[in-house]
Parts: structure tokens; sequence; C-alpha cells
């Protein structure tokens, strides 16, 4: 019993560690490298000289993400693109929770026969390249594509409007790709909510309105904040579909990473703007949604 | 019965529009793998020659490849850690050091791609200066996959340990069998269909991912998608449409298979007479 225990439970700590806590505590590391003139990202941070221990910290790559020699304080590329993908994590997440929400209502309350054919058509597009699913958008929303070619055929607009490589494209992509991640968790919340509680709400008076908002959207709002999060996180670091529908000034931070790693070989810059990124919207999303995942476990009993 | 009507009016319409975003993109795949010529927004006659031009695309056809066993070995690495993990959360109480353990264990969930890859990127290129071992390529694509698949296959695996009637392993144990004996004889066998499901799952996440294989893999090493995100940055390629489509039909074939068999399955159950 003793030794399938720790097997059981040593193997994945040993993982975990491996894989998980020490890539971070080496992020952490180089960010803080001074990488010299060999430019050696695992350059010693601790000096041996004559007895002495000196350390050799450098903050220089989380000050450069803050401050441009040039244009000074608060005007970097890096402050830009951080801002940049919050932006589109936001807007995203809100367009996902805008379509999101009543598409999971409706499916919660659809007839239970062919519920399980609709979750499955929710899923189905999943086990097609998810690249390739995006790729489709730029035939879709070129000048000469589909909907420019319906909307003009309907009469809505005389020449076509430019979507592809600015905002409309890299929203388009974005929802597209994230909706699933909001519809499931809401679909799974919506679907046990006690109908009964409707039902007393409209047999006092209230109006299927009133019931909507005073107990159908409180009661799911641990699936709306488990969506969100699983919407804006993903997207807040996204580099494919910038890279597939995005135009030339739409870069976001994840690219950022990339292009200061492999194009500029700053390591310790691309290990700061990670551990920016952790520290300062992972973490505590992360931890907001467990704070309310338990307040609501807490409720329920 | 009027609010009735009128609800029913706009779920049908609301269900239908996010369907159909759901799934223009793949009939526009479809449709345009069987274009005459490169153009990606005019139809211009029906042609099968993406389709021929894809068995001779040695990087699609062995970038597929690849995949496929990166996509069989972390799936499979992914799952058996997975049970590991979900049996240690479910069965073993409050452990020491329970909280950071499923703190690690859940947190690739939520992370953006990009620093899972730059951080094990930066491991890997460490380790090989102290051990020597992996250089990067395939390996490195797997472990970064298993970690990304492990935490999906967790949640699949806990919730359905959760369910398990914990009576029949403790029946087992009352009947003389050792613990490891309860373990595969009695969990696995009841968990099993979370396990392919799980499996099924961080298959998918792998044979899909871009962002981790293109931090981890090394020269000449590059998977499918890989291999597709190089020709879509670099315009259209009609091939992969037609290798789109084609996965399309074999994951179509393959659901409606399981769709039959499980219904047929369920009538059999149905009719079996109560003995």
């Amino acid at each position: 019993m003793r030794r399938g225990r720790w097997i059981v439970l040593g193997v994945p700590w040993f993982w975990l560690l491996l894989f998980f806590a020490v890539p971070f505590f080496i992020l952490l590391r180089i960010s803080v490298t001074d990488m010299g003139e060999q430019l050696n990202p695992f350059a010693p941070l601790v000096d041996v000289q004559a007895g002495h221990f000196s350390l050799r910290l450098k903050f220089s790559s989380y000050v450069s993400l803050l401050l441009d020699p040039d244009s000074g304080w608060g005007q970097t590329l890096y402050i830009e693109s951080y801002l940049l993908s919050l932006r589109y994590a936001f807007l995203t997440t809100c367009l996902c929770l805008f379509f999101g929400y009543p598409f999971a209502y409706f499916l919660a309350r659809s007839p239970s026969s062919i519920r399980p054919l609709l979750l499955l058509m929710v899923m189905l597009p999943f086990w097609t390249s998810f690249l390739l699913r995006v790729y489709a958008w730029k035939g879709l929303l070129d000048d000469a594509g589909l909907i420019n070619n319906l909307l003009m055929l309907v009469g809505l607009i005389d020449e076509p409007i430019q979507m592809l490589y600015n905002d409309i494209s890299m929203l388009v992509g974005m929802t597209y790709v994230y909706l699933p991640f909001m519809v499931l968790p809401l679909y799974a919340n919506l679907v046990k909510l006690d109908l009964r509680l409707l039902e007393a709400a409209q047999d006092l008076g209230a109006t299927p309105w009133k019931t909507f908002w005073l107990i159908t959207v409180p009661m799911s709002r641990a699936g709306i904040v488990a969506g969100s999060i699983l919407v804006f996180i993903p997207c807040l670091g996204e580099f494919v579909i910038p890279s597939l529908l995005g135009g030339a000034e739409n870069i976001m931070i994840g690219r950022v990473v990339w292009d200061e790693m492999f194009s500029s070989n700053n390591w310790p810059r691309a290990s700061a703007l990670s551990i920016v990124l952790i520290l300062g919207v992972v973490i505590p999303l992360a931890w907001f949604n467990q704070r309310l995942a338990r307040k609501v476990e807490e409720e329920s009993k | 019965m009027q609010a009735n009507r009128w609800h029913r009016y706009v779920s049908r319409l609301w269900l239908g529009g996010v369907f159909l975003f759901f799934y223009l993109p793949l009939m526009f795949l479809v449709v345009f793998s069987f274009n005459s010529t490169r153009q990606d927004s005019q139809f211009t006659g029906f042609s099968l020659r993406w389709y021929q031009a894809l068995g001779q695309d040695t990087r699609l056809v062995e970038g597929f490849l690849l995949s496929l066993n990166v996509a069989l070995l972390s799936a499979t690495l992914a799952t058996v850690l997975a049970t590991l993990a979900a049996y240690a959360l479910i069965r073993f109480g409050a452990f020491k050091g329970r909280s950071l353990f499923n703190a690690m264990l859940s947190s690739p969930l939520v992370m953006p791609e990009v620093i899972i890859g730059l951080s094990l990127l930066l491991l890997f290129v460490g380790m090989e200066r102290w051990v020597g071992w992996p250089g990067r390529g395939a390996t490195t694509i797997v472990l970064g996959h298993a970690l990304l698949g492990m935490a999906y296959a967790t949640v699949v695996i806990q919730s359905r340990l959760k369910e398990m009637d914990r009576s029949i392993e403790e029946a087992a144990l009352d009947l003389g069998c050792r613990p490891y004996q309860v373990f595969f004889l009695v969990t696995l066998p009841n968990i099993s269909q979370a396990l392919v499901a799980a499996w099924l799952l961080t298959f998918t996440l792998s044979f899909d991912d871009v962002v981790i294989s293109e931090f981890l893999s090394g020269p000449g090493v590059t998977t499918l998608p890989q291999v597709i995100f190089s020709y879509a940055r670099r315009g259209v390629n009609p091939s992969i449409y037609a290798a789109a489509t084609l996965l399309m039909a074999v994951v179509s074939l393959a659901v409606v298979l399981y769709g039959v068999h499980t219904s047929r399955q369920m009538r059999r159950e149905a009719y079996r007479p109560l003995d």
C-alpha cells in the first residue's frame, strides 16, 4: 500500500515539478540575467571574487519594457502590444458572451431528444485543423470573398468593405475560435438550473425578462466567469490568429515574445515579458475564478 | 402562449445563426478544395487536382506521419500521468501539498500557450547544456504536448472517478485483492470510458497544436500543423483544403459509426430480458 501510494503520487509530482515548476523558475532567472558579452542566457547570477559573493542581477529587461530611450516612460512597443492584446481579449470575451450566452441558454432548453446531437455539432469542428478553420476566414472575408459579395447582392453596401487584416478579421477569427470555450461551461451550468425556481418566479408575477435577469443570470455566474477566463487568457497570448488574419499593426504580445526570442535573441526580455503576463494577468484571474467557484459551492450547500 | 412561440422562434434563429457561423469556414474548405484554380475567393470550376497534389507533397505527408507519432505518444503519456494524478486527487484525501499539486496540474489550462512553449524551451536548452538530453526535436514536442494534454485529461478522468462507486473497490479489498490488483482490475475498467475520452481529447490537442511545436521543434522536424502554418502564411495552397476535407470526412464517418454503434447497443440493452 505504502509503495503503491508513493508511485501514484511521486510520478506526477516529479513530472509537474520538472516540466512546470522548474521552467517557471528558469524563466524568472533568465529574466534577471545579465547575458554579458558572450550573450550567455545562463550566465551566473552570483559572482565569487576573492571570497566575496556578489549578486549580478539585471533588471534592465523589466525597465526596458516601460522605458524607451527615445520617447520616454510608458511609450514602448511592449506597452502598446500589451494594451492591444488586452483590448482584443476583452472585446473577444464580450462578443463570445453576447453570442454564446443565448446560444448556451437555448441549447440547454432544447428538447432533450436532439440535445446530444446539437452538443456534438458544437464540438465537431474541433476535430478539423484549427489553423485551417482560421485560414478559411481569409477567403470568406476577402474583398472579392463570399461575405462582401453577399452584402453587395443584398444591397447593404455598394462596394466591398475592407474586412481583412484589421479589427474585423481579428475579432471574427478570435470569436470563431474561442466561442465553444464560452459555450461549453455556460451550457454545463445552465443545463443544471433548477427549473422550479423559474416557475416560482413566474407564479409570483415576474415577467420572463425579469426572471431571466434576476434568476437565470445570477445563478449562472460561475459559468460566465469560467467561460470568460477560458476565452480571455488564451486570447491574450494568441499567436496564430494575428499572424494569419492580422495586419502589420496588429502585433499582439505573443508575437512580441516570439520575436524577442528568435529574431532579437534577447532571451531575458522575452522572459520578462512572459513573467509580467503571468504575474499581472494569469495569476490574478485564476485566483479570482477559484474564489468565486468556492463561494458558489458554499452557497449551494 | 404568445411568449412561448416567440421564445421558440428566437431560439431557432439564434441556434441556427451560430451554427452557420461555426460551419461556414468548414463548408468553404470543402468547396474550395475542389476548385480548379488557386483562387480562394471565386469558384472557377470543379477539379480533383489538389487531391492529386496532396499525395505528392512530401512535406505534408511527412508532417502528417510525424504528427501522428507525436500525438499517439503524447496522448498515451498524458493519459497515464493524468490517471495517476486524478487517482491521487480523488482517493488520497488531503495529502501534503495537495493544493500546490492541484494548482500546477490545472495551470496549463489557463496559461497562454506561448508562455508554456517559451518556458519549456528554456528548460530544454538548459537541460541540454547540463545533462546533454534531450536535443530539440520530436521528443521535446511530445513532452510539451503531454504537459498540456495532462491538464485536460485530468479534468475528464477526475470527474468520472468522483462518480464511481467506491464500495466495489472496498468489496474487492475485503475479498482479499491487493491494492494494486484493485487498481488494475476494478478501478481502471470502471473508468475505461473516461480514459478513452481523455486519450482522444489529448490526441486531438496534440495533433492540432502549432504554438508549442513551433517553440520546441528542432531543425528538420515539422509537424503537420507547422507545415500548414508555413503554407498558410505564404499564400493560398488548396492542397491543404483537400487535406482538411479528407480529415473532416474521416471524422464524420467515425462519429456516424460511433453513433450507430451506441444506439444499437442501447436498443439491445433495452430489449434484454430482466433476469
